[in-house]
């Protein structure tokens, strides 16, 4: 765990850089200037609603859980990976089958059109 | 003071003043680069050659008022901003910069956190990436931030997976998660008895992969849509003025740094280039290590720049097709083709 000490610290030093930046910046700027700069930005006219009352689109749904199954995958690849020397070939037909069976899956959420937008 | 303690806050040290220096150099490169391809001048009036445009810029952000929306969900309004730049500067701690050299009798290792997990920490950390843009959005709420960082989220975890499968072929003919391995791997030997041991030969493809897939990533045109100037006035980042919005300016050029340096690492050798001699006096072999990988690192980031004011930006369905039809099924098959090529002793 030692080893992980010096990560510690390079975080810490990160976070005083970026506080020390805030800090100068509130001690320096302005005040501001009042309530019409803090409307939400839309290019000049008053908002009639908030971003977070609207929907969007369902796709993007989608892709979030396509990844999650594809990235689930990912995590058992890294492993083999490493150990890639002394799993040899045994190892490499186990992920073989694997990528296969991932592939399988990969065609059927083609052909169902989950990969197309709109 | 221990020889160990002192070489660990020495390479602290020298990665965080390096990465520090990065958004100004990087900031001064892209729109003197950008003016050039134009044909135009670019900023050529604070400094010599407009070099101290930059620190201009710097106390320009000190100075400005800073926005908070009022409709804003403050505690992660505040949040994104900081995860921008932190988890991009701690990505470097598992960079080795050179070779394992002697100092005062004892063995240093040039690179800040000598663990296991290597690759694995570094990719955790940079994927943190997302979660910046998504916060940024989500709390600013605004809608075209909140556009802008649904599609940062889509682009982002859409080139993970080929970036991620680019990785692991990568790391398959070495068998380690450690960076100074990987660049180990490809010190020893030759392809082809004139090439040097590099993993961009045999695995040219993995390259390429990993190549687009980190333009998306760190949302470089012909990726730009989370930002997309004329159609989401800046997406994610549209409420952010001040010194906040400068840390979002900061992230991405550092995402960019530890991509490209990454790249280098994992793709063209690291800290190694056939013909230098990495013996002698600790510090010059450390310098020359040192150099070698920020000139690849710079060589990257040039590319950055070139490809940003050479190509025009997809369209979204456009980019999630690439993403998803061409880049996945194309990381899968190069995964394949060099786990064979290792089992049949080539790699």
């Amino acid at each position: 765990m030692a080893n992980y000490l010096p990560i510690l610290v390079f975080i810490l030093v990160a976070v005083l850089f970026l506080a020390a930046s805030l800090i100068a910046a509130r001690l320096l700027r302005d005040a501001g200037m009042g309530r019409t700069n803090r409307e939400p930005y839309e290019c000049g006219n008053e908002p009639e609603t908030l971003a977070l009352d609207h929907r969007f689109s369902i796709r993007y749904y989608l892709i979030a859980v396509l990844f999650v199954i594809f990235d689930v995958e990912t995590v058992f690849l890294f492993p083999w990976a490493v150990m890639f020397d002394q799993l040899a070939l045994f190892g490499f037909i186990e992920m073989m089958i694997f990528i296969a069976i991932l592939v399988v899956g990969y065609i059927y959420v083609w052909k169902r059109g989950a990969l197309n937008w709109a | 003071m221990s020889v160990a303690l002192a070489a660990m806050l020495a390479k602290i040290g020298l990665w965080v003043a390096v990465l520090l220096a990065v958004t100004p150099v990087m900031a001064w490169v892209e729109r003197r680069g950008s003016a050039m391809i134009q044909d135009r001048l670019g900023p050529n009036r604070v400094g010599p050659l407009g070099l101290l445009q930059a620190l201009a810029d710097a106390v320009k952000f000190l100075f400005k008022e800073d926005l908070t929306p009022s409709a804003a969900d403050k505690p992660l309004y505040y949040l994104a901003p900081a995860l921008a730049v932190v988890p991009a500067l701690t990505t470097f701690v598992v960079l080795p910069f050179g070779p394992e050299i002697e100092v005062g009798g004892e063995t240093v290792k040039l690179l800040v956190a000598d663990v296991e997990s290597g690759v694995l920490l570094f990719l955790a950390l940079a994927s943190l990436g997302v979660y910046t843009l998504v916060l940024a959005g989500y709390s600013s709420n605004n809608k075209y931030s909140l556009l802008g960082s649904v599609r940062a989220a889509a682009q982002m975890i859409s080139y993970e997976l080929a970036l991620t499968l680019s990785v692991v072929a990568a790391l398959v003919p070495v068998g380690s998660f450690r960076l100074d391995e990987v660049v180990l791997y490809q010190v020893e030997g030759t392809w082809l008895g004139f090439l040097p041991h590099w993993n961009v030969f045999p695995q040219f493809l993995g390259f390429l992969i990993f190549l687009v897939a980190a333009f998306a990533e760190t949302n470089r045109l012909p990726f730009d849509l989370p930002e997309a100037e004329s159609e989401l006035v800046a997406g994610y980042h549209t409420e952010y003025s001040s010194m906040k919005f400068a840390l979002f300016f900061m992230g991405e050029y550092m995402a960019m740094a530890t991509l490209s340096a990454l790249a280098a690492t994992l793709f063209f050798g690291g800290w190694h280039f056939p013909g230098i001699d990495y013996t002698g006096h600790w510090a010059i072999v450390a310098l020359k290590g040192f150099s070698v990988l920020f000139a690849k690192v710079a060589a990257f980031m040039l590319l950055f720049v070139w490809v940003r004011w050479t190509f025009p930006r997809f369209r979204f369905d456009q980019l999630l097709r690439l993403g998803w039809k061409v880049l996945l099924p194309l990381a899968i098959l190069n995964l394949v083709v060099i786990a064979a090529l290792t089992i049949g002793g080539v790699l």
